[in-house]
């Protein structure tokens, strides 16, 4: 099922410059949670090598955004498509395309870092790069860490942990909720040179934050009007 | 395919090291070791009830651990990834409950038959009654997988995974204790084994793609 994506040579670090640009086209979206109304008649569209940077109050709806991209929560009105293909109209097609960095990360605390890599790499389809963990782990900011457990990690250090799977299977379109949060000076350059490394390959990027995004080309303000 | 693996290494690994195997096991085996002291010492009369007793025991073993399978995930975000894996969900829940099969249900048939010699089985029925576990078995975690899923946004709802995976246990407790109780006559039942074997494969056709469905609209 994956053969065709792991026989192409892939850098291990970059992503990959991805064989069809596509742009990411939101045409008016619309969300609730409940009884609320968060956004309508939403619209935006993202170009190769372009981020989307998201604003707003706490409880705008960006995290909302962010899912109903990822297609983990239906679009109330409106599309999402990705190039031509409207890839989103079912309303939950797991998606290929995208990563997803919310705030539950995902990780689980009894395996160790070492290990969880190893699964990441595994799950998301990785090329083959067990020779590479270590480089991984220090481009994370995690060197000799390997053999501690995840859930001994601070929460920083989860978080750069949840980014691994940026860096192992690249795919088009990342969306990030709040990648700042919990993350040193330094861990907020990572995201910044790994997003700067991202959209020179082409790739897009979709992200939430309470603090401008150095790597944003276009920003979106949610809940202005309400 | 090597996705599908690695979720279910993942699932071993991470059963094994959060202890549940063990729990689940050692919860068979005392329960097991309970019956004589309710029951009496009488030999015939607990190889009599020793199908019943052992399919119930068996059941509630198994569901010490199932509603762990999903819930997990759902708590801390795993869930969220599954829906992005590259792999469909389906085949992502199905990976996960041969993972609880392979850590939890299996250990717990390597219990059965020492279970089986405490209530005055003899070892010529064990085969048998093996047999009819291997077959009814993963029926058991498929259909309890669909209570679980059902019960993944619910806290602490580990009972109402009980109550929901109990009602589709019946079949599978009254085939699968009749066929063990022929093999006491020292018959080898091949009609109520087919038929356990027909309700696993029927759950292993519907309970991914309900299951998958229950967990999508958790997530939302």
């Amino acid at each position: 099922m994956t053969e065709n994506t792991m026989a192409k040579p892939q850098k291990f670090f970059l992503p990959n410059p991805y064989a069809e640009p596509a742009d990411l086209r939101l045409d008016g979206l619309a969300c609730s949670r409940g009884l609320r109304l968060l956004f309508e008649g939403l619209s935006q569209t993202l170009k190769g090598g372009e981020a989307l940077a998201l604003y707003g109050a706490n409880g705008s709806g960006k995290t909302s955004l962010l899912r109903q991209i990822a297609g983990l929560l239906p679009v109330d009105a409106g599309t999402i498509s990705l190039g031509d293909a409207s890839s989103h109209t079912p309303p939950h097609t797991p998606s290929r395309r995208v990563h997803f960095i919310g705030h539950a990360d995902g990780l689980k605390n009894a395996l160790s870092v070492g290990e969880t890599l190893v699964f990441d790499a595994a799950l998301w389809g990785a090329p083959k790069a067990a020779g590479n963990t270590h480089d991984l782990l220090s481009l994370l900011g995690l060197e000799n860490r390997a053999w501690q457990a995840v859930g001994d990690l601070s929460a920083g250090q989860r978080r750069r942990l949840a980014l691994a799977k940026l860096c192992l299977a690249p795919r088009p379109i990342w969306l990030l909720d709040e990648p700042m949060t919990a993350l040193d000076e330094d861990g907020q350059q990572l995201i910044d040179t790994l997003a700067g490394e991202h959209l020179a390959a082409g790739g897009m990027i979709v992200a939430s934050s309470h603090v401008p995004l150095g790597f944003a080309t276009q920003t979106l303000t949610l809940g202005a009007s309400t | 395919m090597s996705v599908f693996w690695a979720i279910c290494r993942q699932h071993v690994v991470l059963a094994w090291r959060g202890g549940h195997a063990t729990l689940a096991v050692a919860f068979l085996f005392i329960g097991v070791t309970l019956m004589p002291f309710g029951l009496g010492p009488e030999l015939a009369l607990l190889q009599a009830l020793a199908p019943g007793l052992l399919w119930v025991v068996l059941i509630m073993a198994l569901l010490t651990s199932l509603d762990r399978v999903f819930q997990a995930d759902y708590e801390d975000g795993s869930l969220d990834q599954m829906l992005l894996m590259p792999l469909p969900l389906e085949f992502v829940v199905l990976a996960k409950l041969l993972g609880h099969y392979i850590a939890l249900v299996l250990p717990l048939l390597l219990t059965v038959p020492l279970a089986g010699l405490l209530l005055n089985l003899a070892p010529a029925h064990l085969p048998m009654l093996l047999l009819a576990m291997l077959a009814g078995s993963p029926a058991l975690v498929l259909l309890g997988g669909i209570g679980a899923s059902l019960a993944v946004s619910v806290r602490r709802g580990g009972l109402l995974t009980v109550l929901l995976s109990l009602p589709f246990y019946v079949p599978v407790m009254i085939f699968g204790a009749g066929a063990t109780k022929q093999a006491l006559a020292g018959e080898i039942d091949e009609a109520r084994l087919a038929i356990l074997g027909l309700i696993s494969l029927a759950s292993l056709l519907a309970a991914p793609v309900a299951i998958a469905a229950a967990l999508r609209n958790a997530v939302r």
